[in-house]
């Protein structure tokens, strides 16, 4: 087997990171990878920034991934991929989906969003951007958002041998399991 | 098969397979979700929430007595709300096998301090273990109760955020039925009146001697030798740090039983090598004592007693290394700080006790400590729970004593109430105060995430219960002043506020009374609150862009500065109704939902 690799999963309270990252692990661990995740737990439930990190490999210590130590980050929000890109290898890839979602603090005119945010981010590292809450929304749920930034990642850290189906069959109650299948096979065509 | 827990889960795995029969705790992050855990195993664990930790604690103690195989678990500064009956606990011993769970959080991720609760097994005399994982955390609660029956001693777990709250692989065993000890009146043992805690005080210091020759035999305690040069120290998620960052380029002595220290072990581990670092997050507990007894070692010379530590901070003091960060500009980001949900029944309250001059806000810890952030800065302090109602009373003697046109308003939620905040009201009344004290009752432990307490109808594990109701407890303090509102009428809540501060010579009391907006209702909520089947929506040309209801802070409204225009977020908005109060032109309307 390789060596540790490093996965982030950021966004904002409620979009669905930690289930994306609970399959990923789950895949992982019965692939037969030795798996830490961290997620810290408490305040951020309030509409704050969220990051779940995944560490898999042969065996694995830290639970923690610091900066420039990400191998990939999946971004669920556009800010949020700009918040942690320094965690990013320098070679390291982003996937960033294409949702603004504006703060509090922004919505009610005290702060505003960053400019650019795509452009910055692209003008330094490898980067990939999809609709992933459109392609939930065509799907007809847009909650599966955060199975199609996880088909991305899968097919992005070349995972997508997996069997990624039953995992999903195990992970998510029985009247979500088709379209997060669907869901999961748009986000891995999609990149 | 191995299995991905959190470190919560597996402590409470562990108590199953320990045999554990009784569990008491109450809520605080990082250690929450252990008793919500140990719920889950209805058959053989009784697990209850205690309105404290002091109160948990003591049940367990008693629970243990009685003769049961017991475990308490807590956040770090629940332990000093429980320290009294920890440190006579300490001299007593157990019948039925003790586990105390401390739950520390460097870095405060969700903390007021971040306060090293290692010094607690030291400082009551008491054997601590430390897990590393989660497979530890598990191993290490049946590995306690063991330790707890053997040496007659409570045994504190102690585990920090990131053990807690971060999923590692676990293999399961089997549950060990405890043999249940008969109940035995033993005078000489629990009964710590002077002439016998003398005598117990004599006996908890043998068994630190046992409990120091256990630590230097028990394989908790390893040596992974490697490299010579470097020797580590480690403990807790320090070690996996270290793990991390040396691999095996260095010796390792492991330290999974860290009080008392396994000095022999230590001697012979500083002898080999060349250079000893200690690595421990927070304070040198490990180093001081190391250093005591003449061994030369690195630690926090190197290494901050502040915040978490990690790979890259061990990399950069112990190595010298740099980490090649991707250089951008950072500049423009902004903060998502936590803010009162859509619907907050804390909202209305705070929107108009902000508005008042000459008033001093005790805040005190749960989601209406939010309350000091833009735009309702409502609050002057936070120290800890059930401080605000004793602290208003303070507060308000020295306004008094010197003449100053100032009232002193406590705002206190009802979980905290019923914590500590009910030993503070009957200063207030004792103390003939005239102290505001706002009982913000949204029917939940919110900030924890939901728990069920004394006034809410219902048990841990699903039972209905008495529901202890607010109001009239606060008369039976002997409050004579009493106010139920509704926070999300405005006109209720001025009125209210009013009317404290009108009384001049007496306690008075708010309850405002109002489901949190996450709370699942409960039938008893549905019957008194109705169903959530509203929302509200602005009339784009009516609205005058005057941002009025913005001052709200209600995350579901959203400014467009292009527009000039306020629209609400249908997926937030639940329909309280508080800011359409606000509205000067009467831009907002009310219409059906269903949900
Ligand atoms: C001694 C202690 N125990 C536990 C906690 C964790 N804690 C923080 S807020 C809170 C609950 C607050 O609930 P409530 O008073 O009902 O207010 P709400 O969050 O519902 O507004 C708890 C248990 C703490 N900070 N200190
Ligand atoms: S969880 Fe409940 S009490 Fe806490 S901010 Fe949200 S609505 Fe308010
Ligand atoms: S009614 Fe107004 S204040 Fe209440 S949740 Fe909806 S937008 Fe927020």
């Amino acid at each position: 087997m390789t060596a540790t690799k490093n996965i982030l999963l950021v966004g904002v309270g409620g979009q669905g990171t930690i289930t994306a990252s609970k399959i990923l692990s789950n895949g992982l661990v019965a692939h037969g990878y030795d798996v830490k995740m961290a997620e810290i737990h408490g305040m951020s439930q309030r509409g704050g920034a969220v990051v779940s990190q995944v560490r898999y490999g042969e065996k694995v210590h830290s639970p923690v991934i610091d900066e420039g130590e990400a191998d990939i980050i999946i971004a669920f929000e556009m800010m949020e991929a700009l918040r942690w890109l320094g965690h990013l290898k320098p070679e390291g890839k982003i996937v960033i989906n294409n949702y603004k979602l504006p703060s509090v603090r922004i919505n009610s005119g005290i702060d505003t969003y960053p400019r650019n945010v795509l452009e910055r981010i692209r003008d330094k590292v490898h980067t990939t951007v999809i609709d992933a809450s459109d392609m939930a929304e065509k799907l007809g749920n847009r909650k599966t958002m955060n199975v199609v930034l996880l088909g991305a990642l899968i097919k992005s850290m070349a995972l997508e041998d997996l069997p990624w189906e039953n995992i999903i069959r195990d992970n998510v109650k029985e009247k979500f399991i088709d379209i997060n299948i669907q869901a999961l096979k748009a986000g891995m065509t999609a990149v | 098969m191995k299995k991905l827990l959190t470190g919560n889960e597996a402590v409470a795995r562990g108590a199953y397979e320990a045999g554990i029969v009784y569990a008491s705790a109450y809520p605080g992050t990082p250690s929450t979700e252990i008793l919500e855990n140990i719920a889950l195993y209805k058959e053989d664990i009784i697990a209850q929430w205690a309105p404290n930790e002091k109160v948990a604690l003591e049940a367990v103690i008693g629970a243990s007595i009685a003769g049961g195989r017991v475990i308490a678990s807590m956040k770090h500064v629940g332990v000093n709300v429980a320290a009294d009956p920890l440190f006579t606990f300490a001299y007593t011993g157990v019948t039925g096998g003790a586990v105390l769970v401390t739950a520390d959080e460097p870095g405060m991720h969700s903390s007021q301090n971040e306060q090293d609760n290692r010094y607690y097994a030291k400082f009551s005399k008491i054997p601590m273990l430390e897990p590393s994982n989660s497979q530890e955390a598990k191993d290490m609660v049946v590995e306690a109760i063991r330790i707890s029956e053997t040496f007659d001693s409570l045994v504190l777990l102690r585990m920090t955020t990131r053990i807690c709250h971060s999923k590692t692989l676990v293999a399961f065993g089997e549950r060990e039925e405890g043999v249940k000890q008969p109940y035995r009146k033993q005078l000489d043992k629990f009964d710590a009146v002077p002439s016998t805690a003398r005598k117990l005080h004599a006996k908890v210091e043998k068994r630190l001697l046992d409990l120091e020759a256990f630590s230097n035999e028990t394989p908790l305690n390893f040596i992974e030798w490697h490299d010579k040069k470097i020797g580590v120290i480690a403990s807790g998620i320090a070690y996996e740090y270290a793990r991390e960052v040396f691999g095996e380029t260095v010796s390792y002595l492991k330290l999974g039983f860290t009080y008392p220290l396994p000095f022999k072990k230590i001697e012979a581990f500083a002898k080999e090598v060349s250079t000893l670092y200690v690595i421990e997050e927070l304070e040198p507990f490990m180093e001081e004592q190391i250093k005591a007894r003449g061994i030369e070692c690195i630690g926090k010379a190197k290494l901050s007693n502040q915040g978490e530590l990690s790979p890259q901070i061990l990399r950069a003091a112990l190595l010298g290394e740099k980490f090649e960060v991707i250089d951008y500009d950072r500049s423009d980001i902004v903060p998502r700080p936590p803010t009162l949900c859509a619907g907050c029944p804390h909202r209305g309250f705070f929107y108009e006790l902000g508005k008042r001059k000459n008033i001093m806000i005790n805040g005190d810890i749960g989601c209406y400590g939010l309350s000091g952030f833009e735009p309702l800065n409502a609050k002057d302090t936070t120290i800890c729970m059930g401080a605000s109602v004793s602290m208003a009373h303070g507060a308000q003697t020295i306004f008094n004593r010197y003449d100053e046109n100032m009232r002193a308003v406590a705002t206190i939620g009802d979980s905290t109430f019923f914590h500590t905040g009910m030993n503070s009201l009957l200063d207030v009344v004792y103390n003939r105060s005239n102290a505001i004290t706002c009982i913000l009752d949204n029917r939940i432990t919110g900030m924890t995430g939901h728990q069920d307490h004394p006034g809410t109808g219902y048990t841990l594990q699903g039972m209905p219960t008495t529901i202890v109701e607010i109001p009239e407890l606060v008369k039976a303090l002997g409050v004579k002043h009493v106010r139920v509102i509704n926070p999300n009428h405005l006109d209720e809540v001025n009125e209210a506020i009013d009317w404290a501060l009108a009384i001049e010579n007496e306690p008075s009391v708010i309850i405002t009374r109002y489901p949190c907006a996450l709370k699942k209702y409960s039938p008893q909520d549905l019957e008194e609150f109705g169903a959530l089947d509203s929302q509200c929506v602005v009339d784009e040309e009516t609205c005058i862009g005057c941002r009025k209801c913005i001052k709200t802070g209600c995350p579901a409204l959203i400014w467009d500065p292009e527009k000039k225009k306020v629209s609400i977020d249908t997926n937030q908005c639940v329909g309280c109704q508080v800011c359409l109060q606000t509205c000067p032109v009467n831009a907002i309307s009310v219409k059906g939902v269903s949900r």
